[in-house]
């Protein structure tokens, strides 16, 4: 479903992506792990396109993501485009980023009408049925400041989810929660892993990692060090640097 | 002692202070006054968004054109802008659109072009959409990053990423800046009375110096300005209460 392949990096002198090689099949859950700085985030959000890659290319589903071939050369696709490709992939932030303005109903219904075309009348309904079911149905209509962390970030998970994305991108949704609400939202990314969404998630949980991974990917420097199975990467390193990672956040 | 002596000293002349108060040569100069004002702000706002836009957008080219309008409006005085403009025809007898040294498309003198109230209106919002450009381009950057990057992220179209969800956002501190604005540019009308404009300053100064009562007079001025920016400062507190939604103060 995503194809990464060669893609590289750069902010200014500093490569912060040297050639990476990513497949996430369809329905499958990859959690990739790494220290700060490791390029983890900026992978994950050169998926959508929200970092404009240096070298490599992007697939998902088999199309080419901000990019159109054109003979042997690749054009960056117009503004609109790039747009539409974005509306297919759910994106969630670390900071939530809801719309502090709109309501927690509005918040879900604005992407779908206004990026995909939908009518509004048809994904109220639905915008009202994915709240209830990360569990915050009672709170359609209040304004995103008067929720908790946990509630805001699983607003914005039914946010995402609002424009039926093939896939759904996690950029380490529990790091900006107290540690009593990262449970209410692992608990939704968790349920959704089991409907057969295909995500990736970049996170410090390696319990939750270990529990609905189906692959980890351990990234260090700029490059994948390793990925396999959560039992073989989380449980049996090959490499020094994963092993020194693990031991310190268990 | 002063709201005392405003009751008894005789120097305030209050039987001519209500003489004139309400009188038509005072409203009509009061409606020059508003006038005036609403054309200043409405034009400026919406060339100081322009401005602004340009200075945010990612071309280097339209970010020094308007770096550059700001920079030269704002060094000139109103003032003299405002006689500038008020004699352009001095200057420049005739102005044409058209291809350089090619045929002309339209062609206007200079005096008909605009008459003083419309020289008066176009110095006033020059000016004004200097200030009003550095107003709105401090609202749009106050708002977080992540709001445009999560509207971005959602696929949802440019211009809405900006009227729906940064604008809004940015509203919240443009007003009150925006509403200072337009009060001093409300008072700061009178300054036209140096191109004998018949607004409210103006025409106060024509009556006292016909009759030689300049204190009543300059009061009936001040009542009205008070009158009118209080009018201003209760709709500012109703529009802030608006785009406050959502937020904790």
């Amino acid at each position: 479903m995503i194809d990464v392949k060669g893609v590289h990096k750069s902010f200014g002198d500093l490569e912060v992506l040297k050639g990476i090689d990513l497949d996430v099949p369809a329905g499958a859950v990859t959690v990739i792990l790494g220290p700060s700085g490791s390029g983890k985030s900026t992978l994950l959000r050169s998926i959508n396109h929200l970092e404009k890659v240096d070298r490599g290319l992007v697939r998902i589903d088999g199309e080419l993501i901000g990019y159109k071939r054109r003979g042997n050369k690749l054009h960056e696709l117009r503004e609109r485009e790039i747009l539409r490709q974005r509306s297919q992939v759910g994106f969630v932030f670390q900071t939530f980023n809801l719309f502090g303005h709109l309501t927690v109903l509005q918040n879900v219904v604005e992407a779908p009408v206004s990026a995909q075309g939908r009518k509004r009348s048809e994904v109220e309904p639905y915008a009202r049925e994915l709240l209830e079911r990360v569990g915050v149905g009672d709170k359609a209509d209040v304004y995103p400041r008067q929720l908790s962390g946990g509630q805001q970030q699983r607003v914005a998970i039914a946010r995402a989810l609002a424009l039926k994305p093939k896939v759904l991108l996690f950029d380490e949704p529990t790091s900006a929660l107290d540690p009593e609400l990262v449970g209410e939202v692992l608990d939704v990314i968790k349920e959704l892993a089991r409907d057969g969404a295909t995500m990736v998630v970049v996170t410090h949980e390696i319990g939750f990692a270990r529990e609905i991974a189906d692959t980890v990917v351990f990234i260090d420097g700029g490059r994948i060090v390793e990925s396999g199975p959560p039992r073989e990467v989380l449980d049996n390193p090959v490499h020094e640097r994963t092993r020194a990672f693990i031991s310190k956040v268990l | 002692m002063f709201v005392h002596g405003l009751a008894t000293n005789p120097g305030w002349d209050w039987p001519t202070f209500f003489q004139f108060f309400a009188t038509r040569t005072i409203f009509s100069a009061l409606w020059v006054t508003v006038q005036l004002t609403v054309y200043g702000t409405v034009l400026g706002f919406v060339l100081g968004a322009v401005l602004a836009s340009m200075r945010l957008s990612s071309s280097p080219f339209l970010q020094v054109v308007a770096w550059g309008y700001i920079w030269a409006f704002r060094s000139i005085p109103l003032i003299v802008q405002l006689l500038f403009w008020f004699n352009i025809a001095y200057l420049y007898k005739e102005l044409s659109i058209g291809v350089p040294f090619g045929p002309e498309f339209v062609h206007f003198s200079t005096n008909n072009l605009f008459g003083p109230l419309g020289a008066a209106v176009l110095g006033l919002a020059l000016h004004q959409a200097a200030y009003a450009a550095e107003i709105i381009r401090g609202g749009i950057i106050s708002v977080d990053a992540g709001q445009l990057e999560a509207a971005a992220a959602l696929g949802i179209p440019r211009i809405r990423q900006f009227f729906r969800i940064v604008l809004p956002q940015a509203m919240r501190s443009i007003l009150p800046n925006g509403a200072n604005e337009v009060i001093s540019l409300f008072k700061g009308t009178s300054i036209v009375s140096v191109m004998a404009i018949p607004e409210l300053f103006y025409q106060v100064q024509v009556i006292y110096g016909r009759n030689s009562r300049v204190v009543p007079l300059l009061m009936v001025a001040t009542v009205w300005y008070i009158v009118l920016t209080t009018l201003l400062s209760i709709v500012q507190y109703y529009v802030e209460r608006r785009f406050a939604r959502g937020t904790a103060r």
